[in-house]
């Protein structure tokens, strides 16, 4: 016992007149690190151990007014900036819709930092190592008896002055509190190791199981496993044993119609152009070929083209021969393909196809272009003018 | 017997020492509790194991097992979250606007009220989630960054619901749990075995009754009160908006935040005092939840009561003298139509049973209480369940007009909150002290300083 180091003096009392009279005493005998203890709050022992009203109002105020900001402003993020929900035409800053979630944030924001910068802060708990725990005293003001401590740090502090000072109050017990002995671990002890072992082994089987297991059974399974066929399954519901349903021989898909030249390398007879070559045929015509034709023959089909030299070059398109062509046998050659050029019916439509043709035709025209036509542009474009 | 009202009634009976009210309200926590707790706990149980079928039934075939469809696509689900919601608002009202409002009588059933309206936003909380269908999405109503780029519709009452709820829940966990520290402390001191002790040492986070503490502690009471006074009431005014802010005929009033929250706190009471009844017998605790406490509920019950009974009176007549024809229509149609039955249960439980209480002799008489809030506790349930059903089942299409009808499954469900509920209580009953230590011992007799400051010694 003697070689403890002392806390304090622990002095106990019957009724909340005499703690309230032994505070005040104490607090007029000028001793600073003292303390009193009672089960319930007692009216007017914060006046009498001379201390003034509690501050911690002020963090509620601060943290509840930035919980409304912080919830604000950020509903105005989401809504107004980061993804726009339209509904019904209201404005994305919608004031009063935003009123109730903005209210119930400030609440919390207020109470959490409230309890926490009580119990944290003010507090200073969790701390269940203070001297006065596990004591007869502190087994009292828990129950029924109000208490009053002098801490032994106190400047004033003189033992056997202070316990005829508490003697003196009227206390009818003076406890000696004691520092409890510090315990010591060791951090490699094979009881601690064990457990770090059985915690990973325990952590990473349920991270396992969760994210492995758990997740997909059902319900729980996204939609992953449906109960249909898919196209390569096997079904004993038809005869041939397969999940998929081959169409019925000699069906035609939608819109498809026969090409009757498909294969032939130099058709005799050709397809006639069915299209009338109008400036909406002509933008759909330009724009295609600039998309599928241009890579080889160059954007005005001159066979310069930027893959120049690093694939078998396309050919003008303004040679005698192909300006010669009728339209169909172009037309041909963009459907079957032809020495070094694959078929094109699958990227370019029927329609495309014809509209291309007539863009090329335009193409042809303009690189050859005779003194008529020159009159014919600049005529126009000084009856632009005038209009 | 005439009573006295020329002096205050003392709030704890029979010249209770402070530590027979230790000894009185540990007791339960003390003892091995007997045999007919386990009949109580099995029965609950098994009610909630009822639920958990429900609910597992629920989760694997999906909402089709439930009476819900089109047009009452609402049903017992929402009507379930709405009741809960509401029983929750006794607790918060007791602890925080009679704290406020300096009603010391509170103290006795404030720790009870409380738990009370936790277990309550429990059983409320699983309905909304369950009720989408995949509840393992609910994660989605969390504003968090997530890979869609999509935040939730902040100007939605339902998205509104889920913060609320939310923050309802935590902050009277919090209220609680601030309530319990001292209690803790005082239980850890009383503890006879190692893991008592060790159990309520963790949780009283080394509580010392210091005055410095106590001086910021009944400060933060005090906040927190503040705080959850306007919180208890915007809870179930945003629970109404999910229905006032739809365009629907019998939803769409101005008048449900008020009715909504008078109903709140009407069925809390109601559950509170039902529950009061037995704990007080069980646990022999008539010295401290006296009967003038069951008379003072009963006359908030009575408020309320009367307060639902005349917003009953005004939707009506507000609905015609709107001129609105389809207003007009859903209002006579609710008192007049196929759910007829459900709105005349309601108003009769809601409005007529409880004007007994207007006797003084019935407010204090153990059986009529029981039978008023039984019949309360009935009718508050109806009315959300006519509220919904007979605003949704006459559509604006005549041809897509239907009847609710509701499934075994859903009977399951509700019979399984209410063993959630009573799950909760009992063990509640058996693990903290369901009144409040440190409360009370500053309210009996002697227990305060003769002249505020002692200045007589000095």
């Amino acid at each position: 016992m003697a070689n403890k180091k002392l806390h304090s003096l622990a002095a106990l009392f019957k009724t909340p007149d005499e703690i309230i009279n032994a505070a005040k005493k104490t607090t007029e005998a000028g001793y600073k690190k003292f303390d009193v203890n009672t089960p319930y709050p007692l009216h007017g022992m914060d006046r009498a151990m001379g201390m003034g009203q509690s501050k911690i109002g002020w963090v509620t105020l601060f943290f509840g007014l930035s919980g409304a900001t912080f919830i604000f402003l950020f509903m105005w993020w989401c809504y107004a900036v980061s993804y726009n929900i339209v509904v019904g035409g209201k404005p994305f800053l919608s004031i009063p819709a935003f009123i109730p979630i903005s209210f119930e944030t400030t609440v919390l924001f207020g109470a959490i930092s409230t309890v926490v910068g009580m119990i944290a802060v003010y507090f200073k708990l969790p701390n269940n190592s203070h001297p006065l725990h596990d004591t007869e005293y502190m087994k009292a003001v828990s129950a029924d008896k109000y208490g009053l401590v002098i801490e032994a740090e106190d400047e004033k502090f003189d033992r056997t002055e202070v316990t005829e000072f508490l003697k003196k109050l009227g206390a009818y017990k003076i406890e000696n509190i004691y520092f409890p002995e510090e315990e010591k671990y060791r951090m490699f002890a094979p009881k601690f190791i064990l457990f770090l072992v059985v915690v990973a082994a325990l952590t990473s089987a349920l991270t396992y199981v969760t994210l492995n297991k758990l997740m997909y059974i059902t319900p729980f399974d996204w939609m992953d496993f449906q109960r249909k066929l898919s196209a390569q399954e096997r079904s004993d519901i038809f005869a041939n044993g397969e999940g998929m349903r081959p169409p019925v021989e000699g069906t035609v898909a939608r819109g498809y119609m026969p090409y009757p030249y498909k294969g032939q390398t130099n058709p005799a007879q050709v397809l006639t152009n069915p299209t009338i070559p109008t400036k909406q045929v002509l933008v759909l015509g330009k724009r295609k070929f600039l998309t599928f034709c241009s890579p080889c023959h160059g954007n005005f089909g001159d066979g310069n083209s930027r893959l120049q030299g690093q694939f078998p070059n396309g050919p003008t398109l303004h040679s005698d021969k192909i300006i010669n062509y009728p339209d169909g046998m172009i037309y041909h050659i963009i459907t079957n393909g032809q020495n070094a050029m694959p078929s094109y019916a699958r990227q370019v439509t029927r329609d495309e196809r014809w509209a291309i043709i007539d863009y090329i035709r335009v193409l042809q025209r303009a690189q050859n272009a005779k003194e008529s036509d020159l009159k014919l542009a600049n005529k126009e474009s000084v009856s632009n003018v005038q209009n | 017997m005439s009573p006295d009202y020329s002096k205050e009634i003392t709030l704890v009976q029979g010249n209770l020492t402070m530590a027979d009210l230790d000894n009185a309200i540990s007791k339960p926590l003390d003892e091995k509790p007997g045999k007919k707790y386990f009949i109580a706990l099995a029965f609950t149980t098994s009610l909630l194991l009822l639920g958990v079928i429900g609910v597992s039934l629920t989760f694997y075939f999906g909402i089709g097992e439930w009476g819900n469809n089109q047009p009452v696509a609402w049903g017992w689900g929402i009507t379930n979250f709405v009741f809960w919601v509401g029983i929750a608002h006794a607790g918060t009202l007791i602890s925080a606007i009679l704290y406020l409002l300096r009603q010391k009588w509170r103290t006795g059933i404030s720790r009870f009220a409380e738990a009370m309206t936790i277990f309550a936003v429990i059983c409320a909380g699983i309905f909304p989630i369950i009720h989408t269908g995949r509840p393992w999405l609910a994660g989605y109503l969390i504003p968090y960054p997530n890979s869609h780029h999509l935040w939730p519709n902040f100007i939605s009452p339902l998205v509104w619901d889920v913060f609320a709820v939310s923050t309802y829940f935590i902050v009277s966990l919090m209220f609680w749990y601030v309530g319990l520290i001292p209690d803790f402390a005082v239980l850890r001191d009383r503890a006879t075995t190692k893991i008592k002790k060790t159990v309520y040492s963790l949780f009283s986070l080394g509580w010392k009754f210091s005055n410095r503490d106590w001086r910021h502690y009944e400060k933060v009471y005090m906040i927190l009160a503040g705080l959850a006074t306007p919180l208890v009431l915007s809870v179930h005014s945003v629970v109404s908006f999910d229905f006032a802010v739809a365009v629907l005929p019998g939803w769409h009033s101005t008048i449900f935040p008020p009715y909504f929250v008078a109903g709140a706190i009407f069925s809390g009471f109601a559950m509170v005092v039902t529950a009061l009844i037995f704990v007080r017998k069980v646990f022999d605790l008539e010295n401290v939840i006296t009967m003038d406490h069951l008379d003072r509920m009963n006359k908030i019950i009575l408020l309320t009561g009367s307060m639902v009974g005349y917003a009953y009176l005004m939707e009506f007549f507000i609905s015609q003298y709107s001129g609105v024809p389809t207003e007009q229509y859903a209002a006579i149609n609710r008192a007049f139509g196929e759910y007829a039955w459900a709105y005349w249960l309601t108003v009769a439980c809601n409005a007529a049973f409880p004007q007994l209480f207007w006797w003084r002799k019935f407010r204090r008489s153990i059986p009529v209480m029981f039978f008023v809030v039984i019949m309360v506790n009935v009718g508050m349930w109806m009315e959300r369940f006519v509220i919904i059903a007979s605003s949704l089942h006459r559509d604006f299409l005549p041809s897509s007009w239907g009847y609710f009808t509701p499934t075994w499954v859903d009977f399951s469900i509700l019979i399984g909150s209410f063993g959630l509920f009573f799950t909760l209580v009992l063990l509640f009953t058996r693990t903290l002290p369901v009144v409040t230590m440190s409360e009370i011992k500053g309210v009996v007799e002697g227990a305060q300083p003769s002249h505020h400051g002692g200045d007589h010694n000095g």
